[in-house]
Order: structure tokens, then sequence, then C-alpha cells
């Protein structure tokens, strides 16, 4: 049986890691790779960059990061930003990254998620959404409207409709990023969570709003998630992997316990 | 020197990199005669089996690497690497090198929960010791990604298993070939310690 994930999102820009709250005021918080290995070593399960360097001319600076975390953390990761073509979708995946992650970009042009998995197979294509509650009506009956350029733009377009969309499209996973608790460390959207999970049958990434280890238990069980996305949590010390790790097992979540670099005795 | 099959299957720069981090000399090589005369191989691979046969085929690899076992030369393959070693795959009703006997089928589920492709960390039981699976401890996982799954004809050649729902075969081994359903080279220590014995290993299964 699977175990559940623990994605750390890291969040690069200009090559640096950056943290948002509700996508605003981000600041510099240290160096991506150093992070990323920390993480690997920590136990870390797979990891999510996103590049938000606002200048297209400092893309390259990503690919860099992205050849240096490939040669030193041996889990997969995938990369999120400024993805707009399976160019760019390849030239990550050439620099050493396991899967791409598109999200306003797809909105745009839903027929990115098809070329990147006819390109590189579904397992690659991720669908990140941006979901932003709303009171129900006719367009968008769930009450959850999809929004891009970082929450800024609502687009009108049902987010639970969406998330069947982009599976029959062919992402091979879904990150569900809830921006109201986005930042709030109140816990994951957990309604949201449950109604795409129990719709789609792909994997469901859950993002937004983690403060402590009982929302990872919250939204990996009653959310139905595969997977749970950290960011802040981790990044200022304030929890490691490991601790979420033994958190979760001792709540008798299936999770994958393994610390440490290469090296191993022979047994 | 390492020899990683390049047949156009994905991405094998993953595989590489980690032998380089492990301080293992290896080279990717698209060239069939570079192959046949390797002294190891790594025969990876993501994607589908129909055009990894095809891109085997028209390079003349499928030749080299049954010469390759032939001789006796250690040759590890991985997920597609894997597949494709049976004699036939139900992805794009492909024929396969059939180095081993047995066919590569797609997961039927029941479980509404349970999702194709079976993908992320999972354990696995082993069936007969094997030296590369010497490091292996009962808690560690495999980072797996795969809609078909192996299913050799005789339980001789299934090193280890994997339970989703269907219990299959998650690592193969014959004589001096090993293979595995998982990723070792995105597995974390596990994985690694399993690329690292690959190194040394001399193709004597026990």
């Amino acid at each position: 049986m699977l175990s559940k994930r623990i994605i750390a999102c890291l969040d690069v820009r200009d090559g640096h890691l950056a943290k948002s709250v509700k996508f605003v005021n981000t600041k510099n918080i240290g160096d991506p790779i150093a992070k990323a290995k920390e993480y690997y070593e920590d136990g870390l399960d797979e990891l999510v960059f996103y590049d938000i360097t606002a200048s297209s001319d400092n893309r390259n600076i990503m690919i860099d990061v992205v050849d240096r975390v490939a040669a030193q953390v041996f889990i997969p990761f995938s990369v999120g930003g400024g993805i707009r073509s399976v160019e760019d979708g390849r030239r990550v995946l050439l620099a050493g990254a396991e899967k791409v992650n598109v999200n306003s970009a797809a909105v745009k042009n839903p027929k990115l998620i098809t070329e990147l998995a006819d390109a590189f197979g579904s397992q690659c294509a991720i669908l990140s959404m941006d979901v932003l509650g709303v009171a129900p009506s006719a367009a968008i009956p769930s009450g959850y409207e999809i929004v891009i350029n970082g929450g800024r733009t609502p687009m009108g377009i049902d987010a639970l409709e969406w998330a069947k969309t982009g599976e029959e499209l062919g992402a091979g996973e879904l990150v569900v990023n809830s921006i109201d608790a986005d930042g709030t460390k109140d816990g994951y959207e957990i309604r949201l969570t449950r109604l795409i999970a129990d719709a789609v049958g792909i994997p469901v990434i859950a993002s937004g709003g983690a403060g402590k280890p009982e929302h990872l238990y919250e939204v990996l069980t009653d959310g139905g998630a595969d997977a749970a996305l950290v960011a802040s949590m981790v990044h200022y010390g304030e929890y490691t992997v490991r601790s979420l790790k033994e958190y979760l097992h001792q709540r008798g979540v299936r999770i994958r316990m393994c610390y440490g670099t290469t090296e191993r005795a022979d047994c | 020197m390492i020899q990683i099959v390049d047949y156009e299957a994905g991405n094998l720069t993953s595989v590489k990199r980690a032998l380089d981090h492990l301080g293992i000399v290896s080279q990717i090589t698209p060239d069939a005669k570079t192959i046949a005369e390797a002294e190891r191989i790594i025969f990876p691979g993501v994607g589908a089996a129909g055009s990894a046969v095809r891109n085997l085929r028209e390079r003349g690899m499928d030749q080299a690497l049954c010469e390759a076992f032939e001789k006796g030369v250690p040759i590890l393959g991985i997920c597609i690497g894997a597949q494709i070693l049976l004699s036939h795959s139900e992805e794009d009703d492909t024929d396969c090198l059939g180095l081993i006997p047995g066919e590569t089928v797609r997961f039927q589920l029941s479980d509404p929960t349970l999702k194709i492709p079976h993908m992320g960390w999972d354990g696995i039981e082993i069936t007969q010791p094997h030296p590369l699976l010497a490091g292996v401890r009962p808690d560690d996982m495999f980072y797996f990604v795969h809609s078909y799954y192996l299913k050799p004809e005789r339980e001789e050649h299934v090193a280890a298993t994997t339970d989703y729902e269907t219990v299959f075969a998650s690592a193969l081994m014959r004589e001096n070939l090993f293979a595995t359903q998982f990723h070792p080279e995105k597995s974390g220590p596990p994985g690694l310690d399993i690329l690292r014995r690959f190194a040394t290993w001399e193709g004597n299964p026990c």
C-alpha cells in the first residue's frame, strides 16, 4: 500500500528561497539547494519548486537550481512557474526534475496539459489550481472558483469542474491550493480537498494553511488527500520534516520513515 | 565503467546523476556496440513500452542486450527497462526481449480509492535473498510510477513483491540480470544502496 506523502514547497525567486503570505510580501529566506538537501536528509518524500522570478531573463537561474538539486537530492521533485510550453517543460526535466507543474498557463491554454502529458507521460504533468471560496452561483455551483495571477484574477471557472477537466486532459496529479487558507496556518481547506479528491481518480496534493502537525493529519485522513504540501511550517525551523512524519506515523498514517544520506552499513 | 542504455526512453540523466553522486563512473550511450561490449549495464527508462521497444530495435540495442546477458555481464533494468525484459507487454501489445519468461499487464483494481498509476512510495517484501537487496531494511520504501506491472511466469525469477491490491513482482532476478519496477535513483538512501551494490556485483544471484 502506498504511503501518504509530505511534500515541501520552495518558492524560488532569482535563485533564492522566498516565502509569500497570500502571494504578496515575498521575502528571501535562504538558499533553496541547502534547504532541499536538509529536507531530503530529514526524510522528505518529494519537493516542489515554484519559480516566482518576475523577469523571464532570469529563468536560467532556475535551471541551474534544478540542476544542482538533482545532483544531491534523490527523491522526486517537480518544477512550476513559467512553464508555458512543452519546450519549457523539457528544459526542467532535462535539468533533473521528475515532473512539471502548470497553473495559470493551463487555465489560459488547457491544451498545454495534454501536450505535456503526450510528450512526457501523465505522471510528469501536475496541474496546480489556486482556489478561492465564493458564494455558490450558476457558474460556480461548488462555491469554489479558480483564480490566477497569484490569486488576483477570478476566472469564472468552477474549481470542481476544472479538476475533472484537468484529469481528462491528461494531468497525472492535482495540487489544490486554497487561497483562503494560504499563509493563515489555521489548517488546510478540508472540505475543498475532500470534494476534489472524491471527484477525481488521480492523486490530490493539498496545499495552503498548514500550521500544525494535526492539520496534516486532518487533510490526509478527513480531507482524502494523497499528499500534504508544507512550506513555512518547516522553512523557519518551527517543525522538522522528521517530527511531522513521526507524528503522523504515531497516529497510524502510513508514512515512509527514512533518514540520513547515502551510506548504510552492510547487513 | 557502467554503460547506461540510451534509447530515448525518458529521463536517463537521473540514473547518471545518482551514480555520479556515489562516485561510480558511468556514461550514457546510444551505441549498440558499446552495450554489447560493456562490462556492466543499466537499462533504465520511463514512458510507453511500444515506442521504447521500437527505439531499442532501431538501434540494435535488443541484440546487444541479449548478447551481453549471454556473456554474463551484470545488467540492471529499471521500470520500463524491467518490463521490457519480459516476453510481452500488454501496453501497446508489444513483443519484448524475453530474457525472463512472463508478461507485463495493466493493473485492474476494484477498490475505487486506489489510483492508477501506482505512484509514490511503497514497501517491498523480499521473496528471495539477492546481493543487491542485502541492504534493504524491513520498513524501507521505494519510489514507484507505473500503470502496468511485472508478471514473470516463474517464481524463481521474483526477488521481491509489492502489494497494491494485486501482489506483483517489484524486483526480478535471473542469473546476471536484476530488475526493479521502482526507481532506485529516486528512492533516497535504500535506492542508492542498490546502485552502489550493483557497481561491484559480479552477476552471481546468491
